[in-house]
This record gives structure tokens, sequence and C-alpha cells, in this order.
């Protein structure tokens, strides 16, 4: 979000210690790496989905009120005063470019950047697999992700619950009737710090699904959790037949997030409605302006097929599959190293 | 004292919180790939050595608290006061029942300890790792006893009771871990 404080720099900001050129990860950890990128492209090479390599610097990004986009300045033939560039977030925009272009099954396998997330199990570079499907349910979409993870790591059979019945049974609260103020009293035990007055119910929504329902999904076999509230539906489909929900999905393995995936939006229109929506949500919560991609709108306008689409974090799938307890360790050089 | 917002938490950071001077141990980013981000962290107070939990929004802010560890020697105490001074400026700073805590039954005089002040005022004190004191009161020592096994209770000259080997005697010299309070050998001068 645009109100950071300046950060306080140590005084050196050259080397903190005597390791500090070193890799965080070790290099049996980095090989391991290596190898799941490589069975990744078997996986899709075996399937007839092909890699596409769209830009890292882009003229549009999300308006995502919970994304920060790093940018940049490109100066130089067309642009003598500067022109301002994102990096992405995801490469969603451009691979829906290509779809619209008549693509077909497409990968992409790459670098993605958003300001503000380190930690545990965030870095804010990490590498991403986002993948799309013509043709397929966003139910057969999780089929596939449930393939793709089994032929790289050896997991018991996912269990496909949606959101509703994931909060009934670990929130034990029922998140598409309750209000903003039930879902913030189940929040007292978190010891929220101020905020309390908050009214949105997909604030309290988020703060339950991180800290009670994820953390009950350790231990537990890998699981989909389906049928996204309609509020958070970002770009994803409305169910036609209840669509207090959307065709959202998100996977998780021992308690952590691995992939998020839509049955695509296809609808230009619609799309801009709902960017609109988040730039105004994003304005709300004093982000700075980011305006939709009209290229993005003019894409789906032209033609879109029906699809649907994933992206699943890699560096998350390398720490489950080597047991590593954060992020450091499967990464050469974090960010406090980069 | 400056501000610090959510993402300058880490382990070790002194803030205000409740208006108490607080140390935060564990800083825990959290956030859905699409959703609001969170700080879990946990705070001891350094008063009352209470640990919280607490969330915090991604961009929230605290004070941070004017809190320095500063070695210095005890020198006495008088009943309702512990006395010290730094070594290198002579300044004496006074610790009550309440900053002595454990340390209290540590410390006999001369002991290098690390003095937490608040604002310039002692809050905390941390006795050396390791004291040398002479047991005051103990049942008889039992001779050729070296196991170790079993033990005893003793009354070391600060007042702090301590359990020993069978061996050891009243009027004998220990070192104690100050960190367990447990006796870990005997002292020969």
């Amino acid at each position: 979000m645009s109100n950071h404080i300046t950060p306080v720099y140590p005084e050196s900001a050259a080397i903190r210690s005597a390791d500090d050129w070193a890799p965080t990860a070790s290099l049996e950890h980095l090989k391991a790496r290596a190898a799941l990128l490589a069975a990744i492209r078997a996986f899709f090479a075996a399937r007839g989905v092909w890699e596409v390599d769209t830009p890292v610097l882009s003229a549009a990004t999300t308006p995502d009120c919970h994304i920060d986009s790093f940018e940049t300045l490109y100066h130089g033939p067309g642009a003598g005063a500067g022109r301002r560039l994102y990096l992405q977030t995801s490469p969603e925009y451009a691979m829906k470019r290509l779809l619209a272009a008549g693509s077909g099954p497409i990968y992409q396998l790459g670098k993605v950047f958003r300001n503000g997330e380190s930690g545990q199990w965030h870095n804010p570079e990490f590498t991403m697999l986002e993948w799309y499907r013509p043709g397929f349910s966003y139910v057969a979409l999780m089929d596939e992700v449930e393939a793709l993870v089994r032929s790289v790591l050896p997991i018991p059979a996912a269990d496909r619950i949606t959101y509703r019945t994931a909060f009934l049974r670990h929130a034990g609260i029922d998140p598409s009737v309750a209000t903003a103020a039930q879902l913030a009293e189940q929040c007292v035990p978190f010891g929220m710090h101020g905020g309390a007055d908050i009214g949105d119910r997909d604030f309290w929504l988020d703060v339950l699904m991180s800290h009670r329902v994820a953390p009950a999904l350790r231990g537990e076999p890998p699981v989909f959790i389906h049928e996204f509230p309609a509020s958070q539906a970002m770009l994803a489909r409305l169910v036609p037949a209840d669509p207090s929900v959307a065709e959202r999905f998100e996977f998780y393995m021992d308690g952590v997030e691995i992939a998020n995936g839509y049955g695509e939006l296809g609808s230009g229109r619609e799309t801009h409605e709902r960017l609109i929506n988040e730039q105004r949500r994003r304005k709300r919560h004093g982000g700075a302006a980011i305006a939709v991609d009209a290229r993005l709108i003019a894409a789906l306008q032209e033609s879109f097929p029906d699809c649907a689409g994933v992206a699943l974090g890699v560096d998350r799938l390398l720490m489950l599959a080597v047991n590593a307890s954060a992020i450091d360790e499967v990464v050469a050089f974090p960010i406090e190293r980069a | 004292m400056a501000i610090v917002s959510t993402s300058e938490f880490k382990s070790g950071l002194k803030v205000m919180f409740d208006n108490d001077p607080c140390v935060i141990i564990e800083n825990q980013f959290v956030k859905p790939g699409k959703g609001q981000a969170f700080s879990r962290v946990k705070i001891r107070n350094l008063l009352t050595g209470r640990v919280i939990e607490r969330t915090f929004k991604s961009g929230e802010t605290l004070e941070t608290a004017d809190i320095v560890d500063t070695d210095m020697q005890y020198v006495y105490g008088d009943g309702e006061y512990w006395h010290f001074m730094t070594s290198d400026t002579f300044e004496q700073y006074t610790a009550d029942a309440t900053a002595m805590g454990d340390a209290a039954k540590w410390v006999k005089g001369q002991e290098e300890c690390v003095i937490t002040l608040w604002n310039g005022k002692p809050i905390a004190v941390t006795p050396p790792n390791f004291v040398v004191l002479t047991i005051t009161e103990t049942d008889p020592g039992v001779r050729g006893d070296t196991s170790g096994g079993g033990g005893k209770p003793a009354t070391l000259e600060t007042g702090a009771v301590v359990r020993v080997p069978l061996f050891v005697d009243r009027g004998e010299m220990i070192k104690v871990d100050t960190r367990t309070g447990e006796y870990a050998a005997r002292v020969k001068e």
C-alpha cells in the first residue's frame, strides 16, 4: 500500500555478516529446484501445453487493493521523458491477451514481483507457474493441478470442500450469512490491533482464513477450497446455479496456499466493471491509483475462449517437496541478499 | 521516539504497546495470495514479562520504546533498593524489587549485570549467567557420595535455595547457573 513509512536502513547497506555473499539455500535444494522446473516443463510438454514468455515489465498492472506493484521508469526511444512500467505481479493479463489471439493451452514459468511481501512463506520476487486451459471447467483444472503436483511429489488424494464448508468446519461460522460484526467477534482471540470497527466482511473472512482455516489444514491431506464468495471472485466467473459464489479455488497443502485458480471471466465488459470496482476499493484503502489495462479489456472484447486458469507458487511447492521451513531455504538469494 | 510500521517489525524490536514498553519476540508475515496482509506478532511486556499475541494489519504502526541495555556493576543493597554503577562513567542507578525480579536472589555485590533502562530508569536486571555463592545452610555432607544422585536443598548467602549434590557442605562455595537456578559445580578456593 502507499502509506509506507520511510524505512530505517542500517548505517552500512553493504555486507552485514561474513557469509552475506553466500546463498541461503543449500546447493541440494537449488538442484531440487532445477529438477522441479524440468519436471513441470515435462508435464506440460506431454500434455501439449506450450510455454510462453510474456514481459516482466508492463505498462499495466493489477488494481487489486491488496497487491502492491513495483514500478520503474523506462527511458529511451519513444519515452524520452521516462515511461512508468510495472514489474508483473502475475502474467495473467499478458497470457489472456495471448489466449484472445488464439494461443490455445499455454503455461508460463517465471518471476513475479509483489512489494511488501516478505516472511516465512513470502519473498517479494518469487517464481510462479501459471497456466490456462481452453475448454476446461475449473473442476477439470483442479484435477490437472492435482496431477501436476502428484507428478513431482507423492501426495495423498486431495479433498475438495467448498469455502462455506471449510469455514463451518474449521471456523465454526457460516461465511455466506455472517455479518461483519459476527465475523469480527470470531477474530477476538487473535488480538486484532485496532481495526475492530472494520465493517468489511471480506477483511474478517481473510483474518479467519489465514488465522483459523489454513492452520487447521496443517497435517491434513491436500485440499481444494472452492466456490469462494462472489465478493472475492476477482476475475473468476460466478457459479451459474448460485451467483453468490464464484468459480474460484485455492489449493492448500499442509495448511499452505499453493495455487489459486478460476473459471475465467470471459466478458470484457464484466471484467472492466470488476476492475473499476477494485480501483474504488483500492482508493478507499488509500492505495495509489492504478489504471485499468485497456489492452486486456480490448483483447477480451475481441475474442476469449471459454477457459480455466491457475497460478501456482513454485517456491512453496519446492519448500514442501524438500521439507523446508522457510522460503530462504529454497531461494538462492532472498531479498535480504539480493 | 520513532514510529515503526509492520514492515519494520522484527524480533528484538522494542516498542510501546498499551502504554508499556515491550519487545517483539516473534513476527510472522501472513497473507493470502488474494487478500489482506497481516503481521502476527508475539510481544513480551518488559514490565510484567507477560507474552501476548496480536495481529496487525499491514501498514499499522507502533511507537518505538526508549530501551537501552547497559552493563553495570552491582554495588550494594540498602534493604529497599539495589544500587548499580556503570564502570566507565560511574553513573549510579537504583533498581526496585520489581526491576530486580529473580536477579535479587543471585547477587551479593561486585557482579557485572545487564540493566535494562526504559527512559533512563531500570526496569529489568539480568545477573551474570553464573555466580559463585557460599552455602550458609544445608544438611551435613555425605562423604564419598559423588554420584550427585538425589541431592538436597541448600540455602545460599543471598537467601536463594538451590538443590545441590549430597557431598557438598555448609561453608563451601558453589557455582550456580542463574538462568536455570541450578547448581553447576563446587568451587575450590
